[in-house]
Formats: C-alpha cells, structure tokens, sequence
C-alpha cells in the first residue's frame, strides 16, 4: 500500500522523496505557483504555493510529504493570502498587462485571474528600471521580473550554462547577467536556450515573435492556469 | 592590483568559501571592489562574476563605486537617535563638508548610516574603516574631522576615540564566575563526553539566541548523523538592534565561549569550528585571534587536545553587514561565501548545515553557559530560573536608564526590578528582544523574563515618557525594509510597503481604514514570510498596535478616503518646468466641502 496525505480532505498517494507540490500534481491538484516548475530544483520564494500542513504554514514546492500530513490548500484564508502576494509581484515592478507582448501567454497575468485579483491593492511602487534590448534575439525588460530565478536555474542546469544571476538585496533586487559589460548581448545565451523561454512573465523575451500568436488565440486565453499548469506539468513530473 | 589579489586568492587557498574575505580584504584596501578585481578573483577562486556581483550588492559594507579613504558610517539604532544623533550626523556632514550618502569629491571621506553596531550603551556610535567609534559628541567629531582632513592613518587616531566599555554591572552566575581555559574541557573528559551531554541536558540549557531550542537535543540531534564530517558555528551576528551581549562577552570571556565551542565538537564530533563575527566587531578580531593562539599553544586547541585525542580547531570570519545573517541558515551561506538568505527547512542546519554537512549553530551566550555547566554541574545550573527556563539570561540595557551595560538575571526576575537596577524612571514601555521582540508597556512591568513570558535574545531598550512611540515603531520599520534579504514576496515588497503605509500614516495622509490595511499587511507579513526576520518584522507595529491603538487612529484624518500620493507634490516638476508658483498651478488634496 502506498503511503498517503489528504489535501483539502481527499486523500492522495505520495513516494517517498517527493515534496507536496509533486504529489499534489501528480494526483490532479493544483497549488498555484510561480517560481516553482518541475524540471528544476524547488527554489520556495514567491510563496504562491503557500499551503497549511497540519495547521502549520509551509511552501508545497520545497516540503517533504509525509505519512499523516493533512494539507489545506484551497480555502479561504490561503487563497486570500495568495492573492495579496500576487498583488505585492505586480506593484513591485511595473506590470501593465494592455501593453505588453505576453499578455496571454504570461503567468503571473493568469495567476492573478486564477485567484480573482481585481485590482492592485497596494500603492505601486513604478520603479525606476531599465531595458536590455543589446542581444540580437532575446530582451530583458526588467520592469516585469518578479525575481523566481526560474532563468537563473533553467541557464545553469539546463542550458550548462551561467547566463542569470539575482543579485542585491531586499527591494532592491535586481536581475544581473553574466557579462562584463552588464549587457545580454555579451553572454553566451542563445535564443533557442531554455533559460530564454521559461520567463512566466513579460521579462525574457524572444524578439520577433511577440505577436505571431493573436490575442484570443493564447495560452490563457481561453483555459485557466490550473488546467494548463496540471496537464503540461503532470507530465514532467512523471518523468 | 593584480599581485594584491593573486596574494589574497593564494592566502585564502583559492576557496570560495573566503570570498567574505577576500571582498572585504578588497574594500578595505580600495575602499571599493573595482571591476578588474572581479574579473581577477572570479577566475581565481574559478567561480562566476555574477556570483560575486551578488555577494557585493548583498553586504552593506561592500560598494562596487568608491568610497571614501576614510569611510564614515553612523549608526541608525533608536538608541542612537535617542542620544542626539540626527543632529550629530548633520553636524558631521556639514563640518566634512559631505552629504549623507555620498563621498567628498576629494574622494577622501563618505559619510552614511550603517544598522545599529551594538554601541548602544555608548553611542552614538560609528565605524571608520570597520572600526567602532563611540560616545561621539560635537568635540569628539571635531576631533575626527580634524583627523581626517589632516589625513592621519587610523593607527595614528588617539585610542580613545576607539575605547569600548565592557559596562558591566551585575554579573550573576555565569559572568561572576570565570571558568578557567581547560577546566571545562578536562571535566568532560572525566566525566565522559556522553556523560557531559547528559549534564547540559539536564541543566536545561536552551539557546540564548532567543527561539530557545534545548541546546543537548541540538548536539545530540547532530551526534546522530550518519556522517564523517561535522562543524560546529558560534553565531556572534549579533545585529538585533539593542543588543550588545556577545560584544562584551568575547571581548572578556573569549576563552569561555571557544571551550563551550571545543566541548561541543568532542560531544558530536566536529574537527572543524567557526565564529562568525558580525563585521561591526572588527575591533576585537586582532584580539580574539590571540585568544585562539594562546589556546592552540597550551593544548586546548589543534591536534589531541589535551592529550585525549579530540582535534578540533577554530576559524574566525567576519561578517560585512547583514542582520540576516544572525539566522543560522543564511550564516552558514555566509560562510560559505554566498549572500545570506536563509535556506528552505527540511532539512536544517543539524542535517545539512555548512557544506551539506551536519552542523550545530549556537549563540555566543549558549557556548559560555555549556562550558560553565561542565564545569560546574548541570544542577547549579537547573537550581536557577524556573521550570521552564533554567539558569540565567544575560541582557544588554540601553535607552532611558542611568545605568546601561550588561546584567545577568536569574530567568523568571521581573520587569520592573530589572528597570530599578539600571536606573530607569518615568518609564513608558520596554522593547524587549529587539525590534524583532515585543514592546511592553508601563502597565505590564510585573512580566517576566522567560521563554514562556518575554523571551529575548538580549536587547532590552527602555524608554521614558517623553519619547514618541510612532517614532519607535518607524525607525524599527525602516530597519526591517532595509535588511530583508528580498528572497520572499512577503517580506520584500511587504517590508517596504509596510515602511510606505506606516510613513503615510505618521505623515498625517492617512484616513478612515488605513489603520485596518496596515493591520492586514503586518498578518500577511507575518505568516506568509519565509524566515524569522519576516515573520518578526511587523512586530513593531503589531505590538504598539495592539497596546496604543487611539495613537494610529488620532494620526487619521477627517476625510473618508487619502489618496496613497501626495497630488500637489506631485506637481512640483511640472512647476518648476513652467515657472510657476501661482494658486493655479496648485492642487487641492481633496476637494474642499462647500
């Protein structure tokens, strides 16, 4: 018999070594997420996937399940919280959906219809940051990084390389890449490495390929971000 | 430059782990980290720029543009501001003719704030260079202005400028009683290592940080790892504002704390120790060094310490200005040369501590009373506290007192006797533990201290009736959004909006339901953040909240609702563009009622 932990009350089966988010996913849960995906190691920062474990706060992504957890998920109080934690992203950078490529295709735009955000909440902070356009084929536009490293990790576990870095510290984060220069351009990134696709926001981008995809035709356009985060990522976690 | 670094790459073996020091033997040397040293050390040490470029920006005492040769910093503890400090730095900056912020243009000064450096029974205090200043009042900075524009070396300065009281004024049972280097290592050995733990268990000794966790089940917890390779760290990080404990005890029981450090690798078997010295302690690193040679040379250090086959040694690293560094998951990523942000748990420190391995990180105070408890028995110590919190705490008194310093209390001694010995009257509230504690108060001084009352790490601040406690509570928010590592949402962008709502509030725009919003993000702060100083940061607000809640409401306006900017201000490049000063080209805030 395979050991189990409930979530939300239903029970679902786990092996040993896998944290919540895994067993969660690969049971057809959904715990919303930002800079946690499945190929890479759990990093436990946006605290989207906050959830309570035997009435403790704990992230799903980095904690193990274990024989006699009792996960709440999706309740009330969490889903409130992940909200106010997704407004935080967007007031912290400058993220103004209408007019930008990824609208759609973006995670944290799908996120925030996923938890019902209505509206910001909390004064925006428009910072003052700048664009990287130097690279032939890939951009970074800093105002719409949310700092989930997922580039930082796809660059060195993917790609083999070291292309990303965050560094500085509290609100003053910022994205940095590998080149004297400061400057994408002068970085062995190419634009066909994972590192230049895995952004979940508008803040990596290929050039060129904005709008080859109509709105109304995009990733969420048309489903929700629990259907398409269950059904690419149950997959990957299976592998 | 290029041999400088060459040199300091070969002193340091090339390891990664010392890029701490290496950055900091850079920014002492250039007073900044140049590009080309970058360059030089990434490829040396064979690690990547960016890896150093984030370690530079992390630490508040690395800069990647120049500094002055004399880098001035004045501390920003509320006990410094307590004592004259706002004024002193403007006094400062116009006698230097510097701004805050920003380097002279002869390049010869910089002049800024730095977190509280642990001066404050004797502030306000500085650094220069890394090195503590105290008691500075208008002739003492005339003196240093002096000083510095005659462009004396710091070895030339008069020493007083640099004299640090220990301020000790009631030693209790650990501070009365020296236990001399040896005699609690031979006692182990005697008794039996097991035995030893046994003792420290039944003390009921817990961690003098402040979360308190028994102190044997930590040793034997590592004990237990199957691993060949264990460390043991002595966390003197000490950076909660208000406390200066461990300053004084390694500048006067060193030999103490690495016995209590030695007893702890014979007990889960470690060959390998490290104190971890907040950088603002620069002052005492020469003298702890000696401490550490003297022990070596007498056998209670090296190889078969004591004949008795234990080899254990210890290395000193210094820190470069991050409070979080006094969580014991991002010190250890400290000491293994990386920014300082608290690891995700499972597993902790006793699994996979530094370098993966298993690792005991315990308080400076921890490994004094271990040491003491071997010696002397675990009962002398159970016989003292109460039931739940054994033995003694010693605590750092600063703020409105006559007598601030080091007192060392049995657990379980009240508020209000600890306030009449260090000479505190008119008293409105104690902060206890810090900014990260709970501020308690005039009607709560029959409280206790203990882990099942007021726990606290240390800090203890008084305050009399004529401060202004929204002036507290800000200057403690300020210093959260300042050092929150920015790992978590909650605590990045939460600590600074908290700065922001509080500052709103303070500034008289606040109306009718931002006292509420204020309440709402201090919770989500609190539960939501990742590590102890998010889940902590709100507790200025929170607890004065709770105690004073008709001093936020009277900061309200009238009005239903305050814009979150200030609409005039916000005019003012427009007018400044246009020339105009005239009543048409302002805004009112809100519409005035007719």
């Amino acid at each position: 018999m395979s050991k189990t932990i409930t979530i939300d009350g239903n029970t679902i089966p786990f092996e040993d070594g896998q944290t919540i988010m895994e067993a969660a996913t690969a049971a057809g849960v959904y715990i919303p997420h930002l800079c946690h995906h499945p190929e890479f190691t759990p990093h436990g920062s946006c605290k989207l996937c906050t959830v309570k474990v035997n009435g403790r706060i704990c992230s799903a992504c980095t904690f193990p399940a274990m024989e006699g957890q009792d996960v709440l998920n999706n309740t009330k109080e969490l889903t409130d919280d992940r909200q106010l934690i997704t407004q935080m992203l967007f007031v912290e950078g400058n993220h103004f959906c209408p007019s930008c490529e990824k609208t759609g295709n973006c995670q944290l735009q799908a996120v925030a219809y996923h938890l019902n955000m209505l509206d910001n909440h909390f004064p925006l902070f428009y910072p003052s940051r700048k664009m990287d356009a130097s690279h032939a084929d890939v951009m970074i536009d800093h105002n719409r990084c949310i700092f989930c490293t997922l580039c930082v990790r796809a660059s060195q576990q993917k790609d083999g390389k070291d292309v990303f870095a965050i560094s500085g510290r509290g609100i003053n984060k910022q994205l940095i890449v590998n080149a004297q220069s400061g400057l994408l351009k002068d970085t062995d990134i190419d634009a066909t490495d994972q590192a230049a696709h895995i952004c979940p926001t508008g803040a990596i981008l290929i050039k060129r390929t904005g709008y080859q995809v109509p709105i109304g035709e995009r990733i969420y356009d048309h489903k929700q971000i629990d259907q398409v985060s269950l059904e690419t990522e149950h997959h990957q976690h299976d592998k | 430059m290029k041999t400088f670094i060459q040199d300091l790459a070969e002193e340091n073996r090339y390891q990664p782990t010392h890029l701490l020091r290496i950055l900091r033997a850079v920014q002492s040397h250039y007073h900044y980290i140049p590009e080309a040293a970058i360059e030089q050390i990434a490829e040396l040490l064979n690690i990547s720029r960016t890896q150093i470029i984030s370690v530079v920006e992390f630490y508040s005492f690395f800069h990647l543009s120049p500094r002055g040769q004399y880098e001035l910093l004045i501390s920003d503890s509320i006990t410094d501001h307590m004592l004259g400090k706002l004024s002193l730095i403007d006094y400062l900056a116009d006698k230097l003719n510097v701004a805050i912020g920003e380097v002279r243009q002869d390049g010869v000064v910089s002049l800024d704030n730095t977190s509280c450096t642990g001066m404050c029974d004797q502030g306000p205090a500085g650094l220069v260079n890394g090195y503590a200043l105290t008691c500075l009042d208008r002739p003492r900075i005339d003196q240093i202005t002096d000083l510095i524009n005659q462009q004396k070396p710091l070895d030339q300065w008069p020493a007083e400028l640099f004299f640090v009281d220990d301020n000790i004024r009631r030693p209790d049972l650990l501070l009365a009683q020296a236990v001399q280097p040896g005699t609690a290592l031979r006692a182990m050995f005697k008794r039996g290592v097991q035995e030893t733990l046994a003792e420290i268990s039944f003390a009921g000794l817990r961690g003098r940080g402040g979360a308190g966790f028994k102190t044997a089940t930590k040793w034997k917890f590592c004990s237990e790892e199957h691993e060949n390779q264990r460390y043991v760290v002595c966390n003197a990080d000490e950076g909660e504002p208000g406390t200066f404990k461990d300053r004084v005890l390694l500048n006067s029981y060193a030999h103490e704390v690495f016995e209590g450090m030695t007893l702890c690798a014979g007990i889960i078997g470690a060959q390998q120790g490290f104190l971890y010295l907040r950088g603002e302690y620069l002052h005492l690193y020469e003298k702890l060094q000696s401490v550490l040679d003297e022990r070596r040379q007498t056998g209670l250090l090296g190889n078969n310490i004591l004949k008795e086959g234990l080899n254990f040694d210890i290395e000193i690293c210094l820190g470069a200005g991050a409070y979080i560094c006094g969580e014991e998951s991002a010190l250890i990523e400290s000491l293994e040369g990386k920014m300082g942000i608290p690891r995700n748990r499972p597993p902790y420190p006793v699994t996979q501590g530094y370098l993966g391995k298993p690792t005991v990180v315990n308080n400076v105070e921890t490994f004094m009373a271990a040491a003491s408890i071997a010696v002397n028995g675990g009962d002398w110590f159970a016989r003292v506290g109460t039931e739940k919190s054994k033995g003694t705490k010693i605590l750092s008194i600063c703020g409105d007192c006559s007598r601030p310093g080091i007192y060392e209390y049995p657990f379980g001694t009240s508020i209000q006797s600890v306030l009449n010995d260090c000479g505190a009257s008119d008293v409105l509230g104690v902060q206890i533990g810090g900014p990260s504690g709970t501020f308690i108060s005039n009607h709560e001084f029959d409280r206790k201290l203990a882990f099942e009352d007021l726990a606290t790490g240390g800090s203890f601040i008084v305050f009399n009736t004529s401060r202004n406690i929204l002036d507290i509570v800000n200057n403690f928010t300020h210093f959260f959004a300042h050092e929150s590592c920015g790992f978590c949402t909650p605590c990045r962008v939460g600590t600074s909006l908290l700065k922001k709502q509080l500052d709103k509030i303070i500034d008289g725009h606040g109306s009718a339901g931002d006292v509420v919003a204020l309440e709402e993000l201090c919770q989500l702060i609190k539960t939501q953040s990742h590590c102890g100083l998010g889940q902590t940061a709100a507790n200025p607000v929170l607890s004065t909240l709770q105690r004073y809640p008709e001093l936020y409401q009277s900061k309200l306006k009238e009005i239903s609702y305050e814009p979150g900017f200030d609409l005039d201000g916000a005019l003012e490049t427009a007018r400044r563009l246009a020339k105009r000063t005239d009543a048409g080209a302002h805004l009112a805030q809100v519409e005035e009622e007719s």
